[in-house]
């Protein structure tokens, strides 16, 4: 059956020779030969046509009755939830996604309108303006805005973060004079944690506040904020005291407070709907009555913001490339080479089954996460970490798939596969894992690896985040794994983890 | 106009994004497993009513449905959007109904509910009927105010504007009257998250689709038989009009 607006299949390439996958006109063509016409999948169509037409198209990316059906296994609820992040995905967001990444457009208006459904507090408390939902209704509804526009969600996600780390370790004023502003998204929020000299390595952050009086004096300076410069509100971690996670606390800051400045809007690959500053404080006084919780509980409060953080991210992940699957889906069945559609292609057939499977995979280890996390189990951390890790790598992967599925037209930036590409790799970077603990016990015969809980920096002794060469140890993971396995994502494969001092009983 | 009640009927139908299949024996499509959803034009003539009630010119929306029991979601949707209450005419599983059936259930419950309006979608995107809301308004001996793109309230009558085929007409309806919505009534708004929490706690109730009346047996619209359009053939340039005049008159179009 014909799909409205589809062209015939595209000319025959020049000199006879069919080159399987090419659209793109081959250098050498003769004069005269226009090249291929380029097949106009809805999708393509879609991208850019008018919203309201666009709309209609690009709802298809709701998957209906497939396998990858993200609501299967959803309470009603949940359904509902989904309902309204997907209708309000492909109506509000899908149309102008790329025209937000070209443009670097940060897209108050509609984050405002998301907001007044609810989705600016998700799971912030009902008295301070929160919905008070669960986690696994949040990693539902921002997998499912961001089949829309991934780098608008994720910021999203960001700024729910920060209105959490306020709801649940602020004080009853602390949370009623910045809680409310923030659901509403009348004020956006920024994370502060990473700094020029410190990623993997948070715990080691310089940004000092001195205590003079009742205020705070900071200094220092914080790289790759999200949203840094245009947001409002800024949950910045510092040091307060010695050296180590134990000196670092947390402190609220506002724009337009004198000695915080910002720096040059940073160019980026993707992510482009939000933009990226450094955050500068120089003799930035802050009063003491910003302090979220105690002295000394900043990089706690910073770590457990993460864990959510994590599972929005990786939700984030998950809606990119279910959006991808659906187009790829879609391209196959419209493009035809060797006389007939690409979706009759064994090859590309187990290719969709795979992405299919890992996406599945994946949704799997993120709604497991989101479930432990809010049931408060021990293991929550660490499952949000493998959880970020899987998802973000085998959601990129999927995206990635998909473009090569488009074969030259994937690389278009007509075409929205290279945008979901863009935006998720750096899902990859971002809210590193901090620790997940392995303890080996490797013989050679007998190897079992049992994963603990990780305890909070504050009850470790030490914290070491090397390439295991450097340690001088040989690391009894690396190799009964095989591999370095990574699990801390900034710039590299690195082993983050806790080494006690080996004893001989532990055969490592 | 303070007790002023309003009934909207609601139908559960196949998803507009669903790509549709003809069932095998090819007098039904397939709904197994597929996604439903609130029809697009019940959504309109739902938040026209809620609209009415926010305003202050009606007092409770009443929200109903003809359907099995997986209505229920659709009736949960329509309480997130707005609704006060649900009514849920319950069909057994596999049975079918068409226009005059949900006319029907709709007549019994507005006899029992006694709204001063009914809104209704001017038709479901299953069927695309355009049959309920004037079938509705002859059991109630009621007026009628179909394909409605504007409506506002007055003391004991309604001011609807309709959209029809030589333009736009307005009438003024006395009340009770029965609506059905066009397009370009309004836009739908989303379920708020807050709202879709609340729709939990609001009284959804279900009553046997036969003690409102509902004639048992098939319905008495039958489908006989479905099937897909027949696949594009080509086209033929011609060089002149009136060869082209020539060709749609041999071809039976003009």
């Amino acid at each position: 059956m014909q799909r409205p607006g589809r062209a015939g299949s595209p000319a025959p390439s020049p000199a006879g020779r069919a080159v399987p996958g090419a659209g793109l006109q081959l250098p050498g063509c003769p004069a005269g030969c226009r090249g291929a016409e380029r097949p106009r999948t809805a999708a393509a169509m879609a991208w850019r046509a008018a919203p309201r037409a666009a709309a209609r198209l690009l709802r298809g990316r709701r998957g209906i009755a497939s396998c990858i059906d993200p609501s299967t296994g959803l309470t009603e609820d949940q359904k509902e939830f989904q309902k309204v992040a997907f209708d309000f995905a492909a109506k509000e967001m899908a149309p102008y996604m790329a025209e937000w990444d070209e443009k670097e457009i940060f897209p108050v208006e509609t984050m405002r309108k998301a907001a007044q459904l609810g989705f600016g507090g998700i799971y912030v408390k009902p008295d301070v303006g929160g919905s008070g939902l669960s986690r696994l209704d949040t990693s539902i509804i921002f997998e499912a805005l961001s089949t829309g526009c991934t780098s608008t969600t994720a910021y999203m996600s960001i700024h729910n973060m920060c209105v959490w780390m306020i709801d649940t370790f602020g004080n009853e004023e602390q949370r009623r004079r910045f809680c409310p502003s923030l659901c509403s998204m009348e004020k956006f929020a920024s994370y502060c944690l990473t700094e020029p000299g410190s990623g993997s390595d948070a715990a080691s952050l310089l940004t000092s506040a001195q205590r003079k009086g009742d205020t705070y004096v900071l200094n220092g300076s914080k790289a790759f904020i999200s949203g840094g410069g245009d947001t409002d509100v800024y949950v910045v971690m510092c040091r307060t005291g010695g050296p180590g996670p134990k000196g670092i606390s947390c402190l609220v800051l506002e724009k337009g407070m004198p000695g915080l400045s910002f720096g040059k809007k940073e160019k980026k690959v993707g992510w482009n709907s939000q933009p990226t500053r450094a955050v500068i404080f120089e003799d930035c006084v802050v009063p003491v009555d910003n302090r979220l919780g105690a002295e000394g509980q900043g990089f706690s409060i910073a770590m457990q913001g993460l864990n959510g953080g994590r599972i929005n991210i990786a939700s984030c992940s998950l809606g990119a490339a279910h959006a991808s699957v659906l187009l790829a889906q879609e391209h196959l069945t419209v493009r035809k080479q060797f006389g007939e559609p690409l979706a009759n292609n064994q090859y590309l057939q187990f290719g969709l089954a795979e992405m299919a499977t890992r996406l599945l995979a994946a949704r799997l280890m993120v709604r497991n996460a989101a479930r432990a996390l809010q049931e408060g189990r021990q293991d929550a951390a660490v499952l949000c970490s493998m959880a970020k890790l899987f998802a973000t790598d085998e959601c990129f992967g999927i995206c990635n798939q998909a473009l090569q599925m488009h074969g030259g037209y994937g690389y278009l930036k007509d075409y929205a596969v290279q945008q979901f590409v863009r935006d998720i790799r750096v899902h990859q970077i971002l809210e590193g894992k901090r620790c997940s603990y392995y303890k080996c016990s490797g013989s050679g015969i007998r190897r079992k690896t049992a994963l603990e809980a990780p305890t909070f920096p504050q009850e470790s002794d030490s914290w070491v985040s090397e390439p295991c060469s450097a340690l001088g140890v040989r690391c009894a993971v690396c190799e009964c794994l095989g591999q370095g396995l990574w699990l801390c994502g900034s710039r590299g494969r690195y082993l983050v983890g806790y080494f006690k001092s080996l004893t001989a009983e532990e055969d490592i | 106009m303070a007790a002023l009640r309003v009934l909207v009927g609601v139908k559960r139908v196949i998803d507009f994004a669903v790509k549709v299949r003809v069932a095998p024996g090819g007098a039904a499509v397939q709904t197994q497993g597929v996604k439903h959803s609130l029809n697009p034009f019940c959504e309109i003539a739902l938040e026209e009513a809620v609209r009415l009630r926010e305003a202050g010119a009606a007092a409770e929306v009443v929200v109903a449905t003809l359907g099995t029991k997986a209505s229920q979601e659709t009736l949960r949707t329509a309480l997130a959007m707005g609704a006060d209450r649900a009514v849920l005419a319950e069909l057994a599983e596999g049975a079918a109904a068409g226009p005059r059936e949900v006319a029907v259930a709709l007549a019994a419950l507005a006899r029992r509910l006694q709204p001063q309006l009914v809104l209704l979608g001017k038709q479901a995107i299953d069927d695309d009927c355009n049959q309920t809301g004037q079938i509705l308004a002859a059991i109630l001996d009621w007026p009628q105010g179909t394909f409605a793109s504007r409506v506002s309230l007055e003391p004991g009558a309604v001011q609807v504007q309709r959209e029809v085929d030589g333009g736009l007409e307005t009438l003024r309806l006395r009340l009770p009257a029965v609506l059905t919505a066009d397009l370009r009534l309004n836009e739908p708004r989303y379920a708020t998250l807050p709202n879709i929490m609340k729709a939990k706690k609001k009284p959804l109730e279900v009553v046997p689709a036969a003690d409102l009346g509902v004639p048992a047996g098939p319905p008495r619209l039958r489908l006989l038989q479905l099937q897909e359009p027949p696949p594009r053939a080509g086209g033929e340039k011609v060089e002149s009009v009136e060869s082209l005049l020539g060709k749609l008159r041999h071809a039976g179009r003009i």
